[in-house]
């Protein structure tokens, strides 16, 4: 540190001279930079594959082999063979189940933890992430326990003797895949919810409790629709990879609780027939794109008027 | 209280957890039709009196009644007030006119008879035409006005408000200030209006009742408030004021002697005497002088009039008035001077260190009970 002159502070003498200018230029290069580690990422193990499952989607299978030549035939078989299109319907069905149950279990949770609780919410909230502590496979083994044959649940109803028989509606079916996964979701809904709950001004409450409004007149006309945001997120949070759950299903769901997940891993497993699995799949992701899409919509218009 | 009180608040004490008293024993008559301020600083339970009447919070001890019916464990919901928040607590999901319309919705009016109330209360306050606004387009004065609205419709028995201007700006405040009074004249609906700002309350007010720490130390309208204090604390709250300890001399005909702190014997008038202060020869009595009871002038000046000697210490330019602080023997306090354009004509007071002729007249002297 000789002699220091104005040219040398202001020439950047290291490589990367020019790059590291034109980072302090640019918020916007910044930004890029930024995102770049997630963008490679992104786009090696997401955007790759699914160009991939596009083209084969347009293929046809025959033997062994791959016919290239683009076709739409695969969609019209995905679209109006019965198997599938009651799979897809069967899939939108057990979904929409799954998040209207979650929620409904999950309002009153986050609304007393919001109401009620006076000290250590946050204790409360890193109870509720208790199912999280255990993998999710080992929380369906266990619902499989709590709902089978001999399970908890019929074990204990015969032993006090309400029962004679098992009860068969418990598993291997819709109703085991819904109660498992609305289980699964409960806290990634009830935190939005709990969110949008505290958020609401309590002074709103006291005016509608000032202009005669008693608990439940309240609640139907301030708290729920203040707290539609943090439902409407909820209901994406929890649809959106139920549609896409296949190890649910497969273990506990039985021949009348499989879904769409179950069917494209049998074209690309057994059946060996990947083009129509990548059909498949291809519509399935319209499917939830387009419903997402009117869910955000719908929150955004909740949220419009929420300021 | 009185036979003729609207609101009677009797014996009324509200303790929090902890045992914290809030409001401590409050005894209080508003009558019907009155402009009712709660002035205190914050935290002297002002509120939590106004939240009690409204049914937001229930008294430990006593009982509220309004227009003679004990409100004792009625719920908010069910009682003929209506409040105005200090946040305002504007719905954000309902346009102006929703808003306005909330708590009418229960009464199942016909949607004619609705939509009239809601201009009337609309126009009432000065919104026409503002029905379609959403509350996130409204500014602060709007939004209260909206506030306003919601709460008169309902044509409440008492309006409570509380602290409803101390989010507006200093112009539009002393704007919504003068409305308030009208309205209040025009709908004759009992006001209660709890407010921490001295101006506001005593401009607004018919009669006003001064809170400490829970306690409700003084009663009155602004006048009486302002010139006979029943306390120190009352005395010190509203405007400023020179304390000056002294010694009760002895009575001679209608006027009593006293021997004050730095201003030596002086007589004042018996009237002068407020809040029950003692005339025995030898007890303590606190002398109390407003700064523009005060007046300076070089030369002695001519009358029977208190006068002490002093020097100018600092001085302030004020517009319509200035402060000063002048220092007098036999005082470690300087007291403090408020002069209006004429006591400022003699150039000789802004110099400081200026001797100088400090005097009062004797009717002008506050004589209270000490602490």
């Amino acid at each position: 540190m000789t002699a220091t002159t104005s040219s040398d502070v202001r020439a950047p003498t290291h490589r990367f001279g020019a790059l590291s200018r034109l980072l302090q230029r640019s918020e916007a290069a910044q930004g890029y930079a930024l995102l770049s580690p997630v963008m490679i990422i992104m786009f090696a193990v997401l955007a790759a594959p699914l160009v991939l499952l596009a083209l084969y989607s347009l293929w046809t299978q025959v033997g062994f082999t791959v016919d290239r030549t683009f076709t739409l035939d695969r969609y019209a078989d995905a679209f109006t063979r019965d198997t599938y299109r009651e799979l897809f319907l069967r899939t939108l069905w057990v979904s929409s189940l799954v998040t209207i149950t979650t929620v409904l279990i999950a309002y009153p949770v986050a609304y007393y933890v919001v109401f009620h609780v006076k000290r250590n919410k946050f204790v409360w909230l890193v109870l509720l992430t208790i199912p999280f502590w255990t993998s999710y496979l080992l929380r369906i083994f266990a619902w499989k326990i709590v709902l089978g044959y001999g399970g908890v649940i019929n074990a204990s109803l015969m032993r006090v003797g309400i029962i004679d028989a098992p009860l068969e509606f418990l598993l291997y079916n819709p109703t085991a895949v819904v109660i498992t996964l609305a289980h699964a979701y409960a806290t990634f809904a009830i935190l939005p919810i709990y969110v949008s709950l505290e958020k609401i001004d309590r002074s709103l409450l006291e005016a509608a409790a000032d202009l005669g409004d008693g608990p439940w007149r309240r609640f139907w006309r301030i708290t729920l629709p203040l707290s539609m945001p943090g439902v409407i997120a909820a209901a994406v949070v929890i649809f959106v990879p139920t549609t896409g759950d296949y190890v649910t299903p497969a273990l506990l769901g039985g021949p009348k609780g499989v879904m769409i997940a179950n069917m494209i891993q049998l074209q690309f497993g057994k059946i060996n027939d990947w083009p129509m699995g990548a059909a498949l799949a291809m519509s399935s992701i319209a499917m939830v794109a387009i419903i997402t899409v009117f869910f955000v919509w719908a929150l955004r218009y909740a949220t419009g008027r929420i300021r | 209280m009185s036979e003729q009180a609207y609101i009677d608040i009797v014996g009324v004490t509200k303790r929090f957890a902890g045992g914290v008293k809030a409001v401590d024993n409050a005894n209080l008559g508003i009558k019907r039709g009155e402009f009712f301020s709660l002035l205190g600083p914050s935290g002297c339970g002002k509120t939590t009196l106004l939240r009690m009447i409204a049914g937001f919070e229930f008294p430990s001890e006593g009982e509220i009644r309004i227009d003679g019916q004990n409100v004792e464990g009625v719920a908010a919901n069910y009682r003929p007030t209506n409040m105005v928040f200090q946040s305002y607590a504007i719905f954000p999901h309902l346009n102006v006119r929703d808003n306005v319309a909330y708590g009418l919705r229960k009464d199942r009016l016909s949607r004619s008879e609705l939509n009239k109330r809601v201009d009337e209360a609309l126009n009432m306050v000065k919104l026409q035409g503002f029905g379609a606004r959403q509350s996130s387009q409204l500014s602060g004065g709007q939004r209260q006005r909206v506030a306003l609205a919601r709460a008169l419709i309902k044509r409440p028995k008492v309006l409570l408000l509380d602290e409803p201007l101390s989010a507006l700006d200093k112009k539009l405040r002393e704007e919504m200030q003068f409305e308030l009074r009208q309205l209040q004249q025009n709908v004759g609906i009992t006001f209660v209006f709890v407010t921490h700002d001295q101006e506001e309350a005593l401009s607004l007010s018919d009669r006003v009742a001064v809170m400490f720490s829970g306690k409700i130390l003084q009663v009155a309208g602004a006048r009486q408030l302002y010139e006979s204090p029943s306390s120190r604390a009352v005395a010190d709250f509203i405007g400023s004021i020179n304390f000056f300890p002294g010694v009760v001399k002895g009575i001679e005909g209608q006027e009593i002697v006293v021997e004050a702190e730095g201003l030596g014997l002086l007589r004042a008038p018996i009237a002068a005497g407020t809040g029950g202060a003692s005339f025995k020869p030898g007890s303590a009595i606190l002398v109390a002088i407003r700064p523009e009871k005060l007046s300076l002038s070089v030369e002695p000046p001519p009358g029977n009039a208190i006068t002490v000697k002093g020097t100018v210490l600092t001085s302030a330019y004020l517009g319509d008035r200035s402060h000063y602080h002048v220092r007098i023997p036999g005082r470690e306090a300087p007291v403090a001077v408020s002069g209006t354009q004429s006591a400022r004509s003699l150039d000789v007071l802004h110099a400081h260190g200026t001797d100088i002729y400090l005097s009062v007249s004797g009717s002008s002297v506050i004589l209270l009970p000490p602490d």
